[in-house]
């Protein structure tokens, strides 16, 4: 009796699941409305009695986009609701037949993080080499003897053309102190 | 004669050794990075906006239009030899560059790319120096409610003509301002958006904005869906044209630039409809119309002139009134604001050794580009082996360098990364990522000017339309507005007639 029961509690489980996945895009109407709300949140705790100059302070527009978020964030939905569907992106190297592939986007973000952490103590030589050779491998790069040294001249040879023939500073980190 | 003149200055300030050496790097830079595959003129300059930092104004911006024009250029190369469009613009070059290539004949449509972006570019820039100082004398007098109108114009032009959904530009483009929002309120010192962090005060920077957008959430939107397989491109050798294709070709090469030129000029999206209506033209015209789609040189010849005149038409709003018609003239905006400069019709009176300067290093950087190209383009074309996890990471690398080189702090890194992150959700769900760019580096000025027009009306809204020019601007507002309405207005008519015309012969027979 109580499979009898929890079946059609499953079915309609998994068929809740299916109608919300072939509709995620009201993730995006539920992130405007958040953001419209954090807006309009900012704009009414702003202390602006001193502040105020001409008829116009700085909570007007504030208010404006905080409410053209929400009313965007409610039409989409309902475009949505209605079967209007945003179309993703194409590219010459994107094939949208093949499901996303989420282990890339991950680790290209965990090295992109590690290389902003890094540049500090490190350096750009040295936190530019790890971040190149990082992404590359990440999106399936097999070259364990060439991939590192690409990546290490690549950083070397940026932070020479840059620092120095360019005039933008960039960190040398303990490397370029040694060197 | 004036502007002659002006330009003649203008020539003295490109052809000094540095500058020519800046224009020369541009372009080269420009080439290489359009060239490589997936890759636009928008990320490219986007890109490649940290290595002018270091320079003085004139220097940077004559770099930049180096860059601009040769990723152009590149661009096309990658179109015919590889059949992958690296933007919209250039899907017309490789609908029959490629088949040429394919056919043998890869030499012929890149010199008749080449020589075509060289005619548009000459024309487009001719026609830029003789209006843009017109424009620039009629706008002249414009005042805060006047730029606002404009920039109300910018807004409304990039959510509702370009794209395919006005709702999802219209969600990126309050995306946008909402960044735009974040810091110091410019007027009164109030914090907007920072949540008491210092590093926010000073606001997110266009540039950071620009990468992270352009960059970085394109680079992880393709490492999601990578395309496996890989298509090889043509070999090709030094690209010339015989006689009977030149007989075919110069025709449309000055045709081209005659359509590009307007719509480069008006926000009507850049290069995309001039290129199509190029390309319709010359299959009408030609003597070969059995050819197309096959391999038409005439396809090739009239819509790359048409796309760089078209570049050419995008400078003349954005120097003369600072409004940004596409992805790359608002990148170019945001690199003026970098040195303070506000682009607009006073920018003639203001900066003319620099507007002058840019407007003749265009030319040189042309002659620069055909002398590359022609001779140069099967070692370009040798940047297309370069295997795709290399270019991605390449992309990743240079965008943190850029957006690292802007203030030196690792934490806008870490911004860049957020605002990539919303870049790959924007087009995983079909929001168009200009209007947000578009928003950010306009949406701060529009409510500065905003505030200043009601500021001298004392309140009243009145002070925002007292203008002819800015009541001109707004009318065109509603128009692009209402369009879609008027259209359907026109289809119904249309219908309701053909339908009374078909009773009526029913009737009748």
């Amino acid at each position: 009796m109580t499979t009898e029961s929890t079946e059609p509690a499953g079915a309609s489980g998994s068929t809740t699941r299916a109608w919300l996945r072939e509709r995620s895009e009201l993730g995006v109407c539920v992130l405007l409305f958040a953001l419209g709300v954090l807006v309009l949140a900012d704009a009414l705790t702003m202390d602006v009695d001193i502040a105020q100059r001409g008829p116009i302070g700085p909570r007007t527009v504030p208010f404006v986009v905080g409410a053209g978020l929400l009313l965007v964030g409610a039409l989409l939905a309902v475009d949505v609701l209605r079967g209007g569907r945003g179309e993703a992106e194409g590219g010459e190297h994107v094939d949208l037949d093949e499901p996303a592939d989420w282990r890339t986007v991950l680790l290209l973000t965990g090295v992109f993080l590690a290389a902003a952490v890094l540049i500090g103590p490190l350096g750009f030589p040295i936190a530019g080499a790890l971040l190149f050779w990082g992404s590359a491998y990440a999106l399936g790069s097999r070259h364990h003897g060439r991939d590192p040294l690409i990546a290490a001249g690549l950083s070397l040879f940026t932070y020479f053309v840059f620092d120095n023939l360019l005039g933008v500073p960039l960190p040398g980190g303990p490397l370029m102190g040694v060197l | 004669m004036d502007s002659l003149n002006s330009l003649i200055d203008g020539f003295g300030t490109a052809l000094t050794p540095m500058n020519l050496l800046w224009a020369a790097l541009g372009v080269l830079l420009g080439t290489a990075i359009g060239v490589l595959p997936g890759i636009g003129p928008a990320m490219a300059v986007a890109l490649l906006l940290p290595v002018t930092y270091g320079l003085d104004p004139t220097g940077a911006f004559i770099m930049f239009a180096g860059i601009y024009y040769g990723a152009m250029f590149g661009g096309s190369t990658t179109s015919i030899l590889l059949n992958t469009p690296g933007e919209s613009a250039a899907v017309v070059a490789a609908i029959e560059g490629n088949p040429m290539a394919k056919g043998g004949r890869g030499a012929q449509a890149l010199a008749a790319a080449a020589i075509g972006h060289f005619a548009g570019g000459m024309i487009g820039t001719i026609l830029l120096v003789v209006l843009a100082p017109t424009v620039a004398s009629l706008a002249i007098g414009i005042g805060a409610p006047d730029y606002f109108a404009i920039m109300v114009l910018a807004f409304i032009a990039v959510t509702s003509v370009l794209g395919a959904s006005r709702i999802r530009g219209i969600a990126s483009l309050l995306i946008g301002l909402t960044i735009g929002l974040v810091g110091l309120d410019q007027m009164t010192g109030q914090q907007r958006l920072t949540f008491g962090s210092l590093h926010l005060a000073d606001g997110v920077d266009v540039v950071i904005v620009a990468v992270g957008l352009f960059a970085i959430g394109e680079a992880l939107w393709v490492a999601a869906h990578l395309r496996r397989s890989t298509g090889k491109p043509i070999p090709v050798g030094r690209p010339w044209l015989g006689r009977a294709d030149l007989r075919r070709t110069w025709k449309p090469w000055l045709r081209g630039p005659v359509i590009g030129f307007p719509f480069g000029a008006i926000p009507a999206g850049g290069a995309e409809i001039p290129t199509f209506l190029s390309y319709v033209t010359e299959k009408r015209l030609s003597k070969h119309r059995d050819q197309f789609g096959k391999g038409a040189i005439e396809g090739v010849a009239g819509p790359e002139a048409a796309a760089s005149a078209s570049a050419a038409g995008t400078l003349v709003s954005m120097l003369t009134l600072g409004l940004p018609t596409t992805a790359v003239a608002a990148v170019m905006l945001a690199a003026f604001q970098q040195y303070g400069i506000q682009p607009g019709p006073l920018l003639f009176e203001r900066e003319p050794e620099l507007v002058w300067g840019l407007i003749a290093s265009l030319f040189v950087g042309m002659v620069l580009l055909l002398a590359l190209n022609l001779p140069l383009a099967p070692v370009w074309a040798k940047l297309l082996r370069i295997p795709r996890p290399y270019l991605y990471a390449g992309i990743l690398f240079f965008a943190a360098v850029g957006a690292y080189a802007v203030g030196g702090e690792s934490l806008d890194l870490v911004i860049l990364l957020v605002i990539g992150l919303i870049g790959f959700g924007m087009r995983r769900y079909g929001l168009p990522v200009l209007p947000a760019v578009i928003g950010v580096i306009l949406g701060p000025a529009a409510e500065q000017q905003l505030r200043r027009a009601l500021q001298i009306s004392d309140g009243s809204v009145t002070g925002l339309v007292n203008t002819p020019f800015s009541v001109t601007v707004y009318a065109i507002v509603v128009l692009i507005v209402a369009w879609p309405l008027i259209g359907r207005l026109i289809a119904r008519l249309r219908g309701g007639r053909k339908a009374a015309e078909e009773n009526s012969t029913v009737s009748g027979g």
